[in-house]
């Protein structure tokens, strides 16, 4: 995983660090929860400028607050509803509020697979088995410029997702963020978060495919063509 | 016997239970179904093994944080705030 939230003092120990205005114990906190908490702030907001004055927002209002902290929820549950109560406030103002429904998914279809690649159900021996099945992928070693490439693929295809499905993908995947830290953040359910992640990792799997398979047929065909001049 | 338990996943419902599966949130006896088939079909094994690569790409992306400069206004804040804390 790219990175880890975690933070390993235990709450009673950080509260009482960061009361003391202990700034080590302070800069570990924004070190270790700024890029998720810009990530989970783009589930309200539209731009990112606005993410990142939410998030220092909510740094202002954890210094100004920790006093006032009755300890009944974990550091991380009062970050997140910090967080989520200046980025509502701050949408509402600028009118650009992401509609919360989309959170809310509908369990109708949204295919992790294009139908058209699996044999129909009457098929008489293989119903619903693959008639395109997926290829190999051939990546290319870390650090490679092939790789860089399928890296920036990456980042493309998690970026075009839907917003729900993007911020949930990235908390899991990018911020490594256990199932149960994104439900509370964006209160959400469980099977909810869990459909989310799934069809945002299905697309992405889905582009990957594509770009693997169209490097594949450009390799193929660069490399008849070389056979071909060679032979004449 | 076994033949059962493979025949009834079809890889069309595979590729729908595949994040339950990685989540360990499948039922036992929808987890066994998971695992036979599998065992069976190399393309399966193959979209597995695709999803697996795809998480480990997405957890290679590196994060944007705040600026430099926004971090240090928010220790100096933290400084500021100790500071008249102890005046008081």
């Amino acid at each position: 995983m790219g990175s880890q939230t975690i933070v390993r003092d235990s709450d009673a120990e950080l509260i009482a660090l960061l009361r003391d205005g202990d700034e080590a114990a302070f800069a570990r906190l924004i070190d270790a929860y700024s890029a998720p908490l810009l990530r989970l702030a783009l589930a309200f907001v539209q731009s990112p400028s606005i993410a990142e004055e939410v998030v220092q927002e909510t740094w202002m209002a954890v210094v100004t607050g920790i006093g006032r902290f009755e300890g009944r929820s974990s550091v991380k549950t009062w970050l997140f509803k910090i967080l989520t109560n200046i980025a509502k406030t701050r949408a509402q103002r600028e009118r650009r509020t992401i509609p919360f429904s989309e959170f809310e998914v509908d369990y109708g279809d949204e295919p992790a697979v294009d139908p058209d690649r699996f044999l129909p159900a009457s098929h008489p021996q293989w119903p619903h088995h693959w008639a395109t099945p997926p290829q190999p992928w051939s990546m290319g070693p870390e650090g490679t410029a092939l790789d860089r490439e399928t890296m920036a693929v990456v980042r493309r295809a998690l970026e075009d997702l839907p917003r729900a499905q993007q911020v949930v993908v990235a908390l899991r995947d990018v911020h490594g963020w256990p199932a149960a830290d994104v439900c509370a953040a964006l209160d959400i359910s469980e099977a909810n978060q869990r459909v989310l992640l799934h069809r945002g990792r299905s697309r992405v799997r889905a582009v990957l495919e594509r770009y693997f398979n169209d490097t594949a047929t450009l390799c193929n065909a660069e490399s008849i063509s070389d056979t071909k001049q060679a032979g004449q | 016997m076994t033949d059962d338990i493979t025949t009834d996943l079809a890889c069309k419902e595979l590729v729908e239970i595949i994040t339950d599966y990685l989540e360990g949130t499948l039922p036992e006896r929808d987890r066994a179904r998971f695992d036979a088939h599998i065992l069976t079909c190399p393309p399966c094994r193959e979209y597995v093994a695709e999803m697996h690569a795809t998480l480990r790409l997405t957890g290679r992306l590196t994060v944007e944080s705040i600026s430099p400069g926004a971090r240090d206004d928010l220790l100096r804040a933290l400084r500021r705030m100790k500071a008249s804390s102890t005046e008081l």
